[in-house]
C-alpha cells in the first residue's frame, strides 16, 4: 500500500517517453550542462553495460574509450538532465551486466547485432 | 515549541529538483489533526492546543475518551499531543490542522521513535573500535576496561552493552520540499526517525527563530473549498 503510494509521488517526476535499450545497446546519451547562465548540449556516446533499479531509481552505465582510458558515466534514466537517449546499434548479448567486458580487449569486446 | 502536525512515516524515495538535482525524500502521511482541546493560563497555568490524530473505533473507546472527543465533535482519537506555543493557539476546540500549516522550503525538526536494535554490544551502540580478529588476540568486540582502579568502582556513565533503540529522537533543521494537500501529504528532504507507519511529530524548527501566530480562518475556508468539491 505505502509502496504504491511512493509509486503515485514519484509519477509527476518520471518521463514517459524513454526509449527502450538493453544492455549491449550502443547509445548516445545527451546531457545538459550548465555554465554560469548558458546551457549547452553534452553528448556521451557508449555501450550500455549494466541497467540498475526501477521507477524514479532506475540507471544505467555507459561505458566508453577515450584517449585509450575506459570511462564509465551512470545516469538517472528519468534526471531532467538527460534531455535525450539515442539507440545507436542494438546488441546481442546473454547477460543482464556486462562487467566482463572490461578486461577485454577492443578485438574481444565487439558484440553482434540484435535484429 | 512552535507549530506542529502528527503523522505517520511512508518511506523514502527521491524526486529531481528544478535544477535536476537528485533530492532523497521521506514522504509523512498527516491525516488531518483535530484540536481536541486548549490549555488556558487561568485553567492549566499555560496555554497549548491537544491535537488528536488517527481515528479510534467508537467501541473501542472507554467512556473518558469518547467524553473528551465529544467535546469537539469528533471522534476518540488514538495519539494526544500538546503544542504548546502562540501559532497554532488561534485554533478552536473541533478545527482541523492540515499539512498546509507548512509551506515548501521551511525548515523543520521531525520527532519519532527510533527503529529498537535490541541487546547491543559496545561497537554498535557506542561506536568503540574492535580488536584484532586473529593473531591469537582473544578480544574482539568486548567492552575494554572499566576504568581506573583508584576509585574501586565503575564510574557512572561506562559505556557498556545494553538495549539499544526505540528513544524518542529528534532530527534538526530539515527542509520541507513539497507539500500535498489533496493527499494530506509532506516530503522531508532527508531521513526522520523510526520504521515506516511509526508515529511522528512534525513541527517548526527551534533554531529557525519563531513565527507569527496562524490565522484559522486562512486554513479553513480552503478545507470548506474543497469538501464543497467533493
Amino acid at each position: 500500500m505505502s509502496q504504491q503510494l511512493l509509486n503515485d509521488i514519484t509519477k509527476e517526476y518520471q518521463k514517459d517517453d524513454v526509449v527502450e535499450f538493453r544492455p549491449g545497446d550502443r547509445v548516445s546519451v545527451s546531457v545538459r550542462i550548465t555554465e554560469g547562465e548558458k546551457e549547452r548540449i553534452q553528448r556521451f556516446e557508449g555501450l550500455v553495460i549494466k541497467k540498475k533499479g526501477g521507477g524514479i531509481n532506475q540507471t544505467f552505465t555507459v561505458r566508453k574509450i577515450s584517449y585509450g582510458v575506459g570511462i564509465e558515466r551512470t545516469f538517472p534514466v528519468h534526471s531532467p538532465l538527460v534531455a535525450e537517449i539515442k539507440v545507436l546499434r542494438k546488441g546481442k548479448v546473454r547477460r543482464a551486466k556486462l562487467n566482463y567486458i572490461r578486461g577485454l580487449s577492443k578485438k574481444d569486446s565487439r558484440i553482434k547485432e540484435r535484429q | 515549541m512552535a507549530k506542529g502536525i502528527l503523522g505517520t512515516k511512508v518511506g523514502m524515495t527521491q524526486i529531481f529538483d528544478t535544477d535536476g538535482n537528485l533530492v532523497p525524500v521521506t514522504v509523512v502521511e498527516c491525516e488531518p489533526n483535530v484540536v481536541l482541546q486548549k490549555k488556558t493560563l487561568e485553567n492549566d497555568g499555560y496555554e497549548a492546543v491537544q491535537l488528536g490524530f488517527k481515528d479510534v473505533k467508537v467501541d473501542k473507546a472507554n467512556k473518558p475518551e469518547l467524553g473528551h472527543a465529544a467535546k469537539s465533535n469528533s471522534q476518540p482519537k488514538r495519539y494526544l499531543r500538546e503544542v504548546r506555543g502562540k501559532e497554532l493557539y488561534n485554533f478552536e476546540v473541533g478545527q482541523e490542522i492540515r499539512v498546509n500549516i507548512f509551506e515548501e522550503g521551511e525548515v523543520i525538526d521531525v520527532t519519532g521513535t527510533s527503529k529498537g536494535k535490541g541487546f547491543a554490544g559496545p561497537i554498535k551502540r557506542h561506536g568503540q573500535s574492535r580488536g584484532p580478529e586473529t593473531h591469537g588476540s582473544r578480544y574482539h568486540r568486548r567492552v575494554g576496561t572499566m576504568g581506573p582502579i583508584d576509585p574501586n568502582h565503575v564510574r557512572p556513565g561506562k559505556n557498556l552493552p545494553g538495549h539499544m533503540g526505540v528513544q524518542t529522537v529528534t532530527i534538526q533543521n530539515l527542509n520541507v520540499v513539497k507539500v500535498d494537500l489533496d493527499r494530506n501529504l509532506l516530503l522531508v528532504k532527508g531521513s526522520i526517525p523510526g520504521p515506516k507507519k511509526g508515529l511522528v511529530f512534525v513541527k517548526h524548527a527551534v533554531k529557525a527563530g519563531t513565527q507569527e501566530p496562524l490565522n484559522p480562518a486562512d486554513f479553513v475556508q480552503e478545507n470548506q473549498a474543497e469538501e464543497a468539491q467533493e
